[in-house]
């Protein structure tokens, strides 16, 4: 095992590089910071006298070498309009997009297995079509629509949380849960919604094998038919969806965060496209790059826990 | 994240700790003013960039030697007065007392000095008037001397000027950095009635400002820029807000104070909503305008740049891109009407939507089909409205319209392209200028005709410069006036440098408790909140 995470570590380095070439690439024909830093009412020799003075007039090879070089030294680089490293750019919006993040996924799983094995249990029921229906409305609702209908509903008409915000559970931890709240329950509902659908699948496969009726022949309650036998060993698709749904979760925290006034990475990213700041964009996206590759490999180690068969 | 008043006084405890001097406001200062800005404050040099958000920022931090008055008169702000010699080869320019930079080192003249100089190679209007001087030095502490090579008659206006890029003062070791070096978040010292909280700055996200105890207003009435700076908040926070409706529910429910530009379509929303109060406090507006390109056809042809401002009918566009009618209005001169110098010279046939008169001046001017090119931004919901309704006006016109859509940074680079329009280029994009950018001929940089010393678009043409030559050095309002008139029938009969699409006012959202709000771009003394 130690080996197979250490190869996975080392797997990681080509996709980077690869990942930080083809940013860097991409980014240099999407537009020029210069014309935007410079402001509409510049001049042509302003633009030109701000592009030299980003280093934007050099050749792109050059560029790319310097980042590069700066990249392998774990210098993510500067903004080009607030003139402070990415780092620390990223430091200040982590903490809200990981709570947001974190929230969703714990409050997610919560919800979405117990609806799913419930499906399953009661498959053909009414029950089993009640929650495939939610299901269904909770993965078709845009995030944005389910946002502004919360804050509509509990913010203000009912007035229990408020309309938009972050505070750090460090600074208020009661404050944090009011506001963390609405757009953990937006956020959740994809979320949701696909989790409960893949674990009534799976529950519901596992539900014929022939070990569940031996068990139930055993005379073993049926909570523990379902959660013990059944859910153990459905677990893995299980694992696998909430895993590729991080990325899903990514795309909706920029949804999100902008809805409910979020100051976290998805607005940094989405601001940083809006005005061609390449040094953001290029080292968040090689942190959720990052980010996602470390997920899949938590996710394999995860498989040799639910299911014993699986080593490395 | 959201700042209580205790993080904020503890941000401010270095400036709190300070001794109030007489005059501060520092009794009633109460409350912390929440504000939604038009947009991120993301870069902090106000003298390098021309952005207004970047200008508001300004505003909060630094101070001016002068500056206008609601009568669009300059005034002296750091300054206590001035003298020029009979000549009008020098000004002796004398700061006033307790002036302090908020790391309480002393206002020096040599500062102001650095800071003219810095400002002067950066700013279309700075960049003129530095063509007149001589040199800019400092006469002991606070005798700041401007020597004069040749008459001109926009000294004051030219240092007092209200919008971007603004004469800010600040500390010679940032005044001496070159423009293309900008300031950082490390270097946010003035001497204005705000000081900056740098632990609290989230560019995109949060900008904090407290009171600055020691700033010493003036004894005069706030009025526009100028008079008495007096503080009546323990701090501004702006909040960036990337979603309108959002912004909306904040206001609505309290949990900011003062929108500061309302979109169009949510103006009928806040004008319901109880406890909230729409306001325009801008009286100069802005004013919208469609670039010509001068370089490539068939925008290159001054009869076909005279037909489409002909054909464009403002009433049309204004009421898709603003469409409350209290916050908009027609105005055919290429100056902010009601301003001093609104001329109504031959404006008889531009603006007004005559498509008969227009197609007429199309077919002699030899327009033979050729494309032309729109680019139409997507991200500004009135610059798209600006863009939407050219767009259908001239096919109407007869014109063979390729509107391009695509976000405004994207208009931002694809504008610099001075290639014909199937190898990238362009001959019209779309949008406005605040009304105070636009003042008179000379403020406008958009009015320039130096050719590739012009805005985008490189309008050249000699006797628009030359006449606003003649503005700059006059020192007679009327002879100023008379020039105007000359350089707009210059405009309108020769083809015009932009088509004027009518001038048009932000609403600003605020809560009712908040009040004392000025007419002028958002400054942020001489608010209270109740």
């Amino acid at each position: 095992m130690p080996l197979f995470i250490l190869q996975r570590i080392l797997s990681t380095l080509p996709v980077m590089g690869f990942v930080a070439l083809i940013v860097f690439l991409l980014l240099r024909i999407s537009g020029d910071p210069a014309a935007i830093l410079a402001g509409d009412t510049a001049s042509l020799e302003q633009v030109e006298k701000v592009r030299q003075s980003l280093g934007l007039d050099r050749p792109v090879a050059v560029q790319f070498f310097e980042w590069f070089g700066r990249l392998l030294r774990g210098d993510l680089g500067t903004s080009l309009f607030t003139g402070l490293p990415v780092a620390t750019l990223i430091g200040q919006r982590l903490e809200p997009t990981m709570f947001l993040a974190t929230t969703t996924i714990l409050f997610s799983i919560t919800v979405a297995v117990p609806l799913g094995v419930l499906a399953a249990w009661k498959a053909g029921t009414w029950v089993d079509r009640l929650v495939m229906l939610l299901a269904v409305v909770g993965f078709s609702v845009p995030v944005f629509v389910m946002g502004y209908f919360l804050i509509f509903g509990l913010a203000i008409s009912m007035r229990w949380f408020p309309v938009q915000g972050y505070v750090s559970p460090f600074v208020d931890f009661s404050r944090f849960v009011n506001t963390i709240t609405l757009p953990t329950l937006t956020l959740s509902c994809i979320y949701v919604a696909l989790i409960a659908r893949i674990t009534r699948a799976s529950v519901l496969e596992v539900l014929n094998e022939d070990y569940i009726r031996t068990a139930r022949a055993k005379g073993q309650i049926e909570k523990k038919v379902l959660f013990k036998h059944a859910l153990k060993n459905a677990a893995v698709p299980i694992v696998t969806v909430i895993g590729l749904g991080v990325a899903l979760l990514i795309g909706g925290v920029v949804v999100t965060e902008s809805v409910f006034n979020i100051p976290g990475l998805g607005r940094l990213v989405v601001d940083a496209i809006t005005r061609r700041d390449y040094p953001i964009i290029q080292g968040l996206i090689l942190f959720f790059a990052f980010v996602y590759i470390m997920l899949n490999l938590l996710i394999d180690i995860a498989y040799t826990l639910v299911d014993p068969r699986i080593r490395y | 994240m959201e700042m209580n008043r205790r993080d904020l006084m503890a941000g401010a405890a270095a400036a709190a700790a300070a001794a109030t001097l007489p005059g501060a406001a520092s009794a009633q200062a109460k409350g912390i003013l929440k504000v939604i800005p038009h947009a991120s404050l993301t870069t902090l040099d106000p003298v390098a960039t021309t952005g207004y958000i970047v200008r508001n920022h300004g505003y909060m931090i630094w101070d001016t030697l002068f500056a206008m008055n609601d009568k669009l008169e300059v005034q002296p702000q750091m300054a206590s007065g001035v003298e020029i010699s009979p000549d009008k080869l020098t000004y002796r320019i004398t700061l006033r007392d307790n002036l302090n930079w908020h790391d309480d080192t002393a206002v020096t003249a040599e500062d102001c000095a650095s800071s003219l100089i810095r400002w002067g190679k950066v700013d279309g209007m700075g960049i003129r008037l530095f063509n007149y001087v001589d040199s800019v030095t400092a006469d002991g502490a606070k005798t700041i001397v401007i020597k004069m090579k040749k008459p001109y008659g926009l000294v004051l206006e030219s240092i007092g000027k209200l919008s971007t890029n603004v004469p800010f003062m600040m500390p010679k070791r940032l005044a001496d950095k070159p423009p293309t070096d900008r300031l950082t978040a490390n270097d946010m010292i003035g001497s204005g009635p705000f000081r900056w909280v740098a632990g609290e700055y989230k560019p995109g996200a949060r900008t904090v400002y407290v009171r600055n105890p020691k700033y010493v207003p003036r004894t005069e009435a706030a009025s526009n820029a100028s008079g008495g700076k007096n503080v009546f908040v323990e701090g501004v926070e702006w909040i960036n807000f990337p979603d309108p409706t959002t912004a909306l529910n904040a206001l609505m429910s309290g949990e900011v104070d003062y929108y500061e530009q309302v979109p169009a379509d949510l103006m009928p929303v806040v004008a319901r909503a109880p406890g909230v109060k729409l306001g325009n406090f801008n009286p100069l507006g802005n004013v919208g305008m469609g670039r010509f390109n001068h370089l490539v056809g068939p925008t290159n042809n001054p009869g076909v740049r005279r037909a489409i401002a002909m054909a464009i009918n403002q009433a049309d566009v204004l009421k898709a891109a603003i469409g409350a009618p209290d916050y908009m209005r027609t105005c055919h001169s290429i100056v902010p009407c009601g301003t001093t110098f609104e001329s109504k010279v031959a404006i008889e046939d531009i603006g007004k939507g005559n498509l008969e008169a227009a197609r007429k001046l199309l077919r002699e001017s030899g327009y033979n089909g050729e494309k032309i090119v729109l680019l139409a931004t997507t991200d500004i919901p009135v610059q798209t409205a600006m863009a939407t309704v050219v767009a259908d006006t001239l096919k109407r016109l007869g014109m063979n319209v390729e509107a391009q859509a695509m976000d405004w940074a994207t208009v931002l680079q694809r504008r610099t392209s001075r290639n014909p329009v199937d190898q990238g280029g362009w001959n019209m994009f779309f949008t406005w200028w605040e009304g105070a950018d636009v003042l008179d001929p000379v403020v406008q940089f958009a009015m320039s005709g130096a050719g590739d010393r012009a805005w985008v678009g490189w309008a050249n043409d000699p006797e628009t410069e030359a006449l606003r030559t003649q503005f700059a050095e006059s020192a007679s309002i009327d002879e100023k006036k008379k020039l105007m008139d000359a350089i707009q029938k210059r405009q309108f009969e020769t083809g015009n440098f932009q088509a004027w699409l009518g001038q048009f006012f932000m609403a600003t959202g605020y809560r009712d408790n908040v009040s004392g709000i000025l007419n002028a771009p958002p400054f942020f003394w001489n608010i209270r909140k109740a």
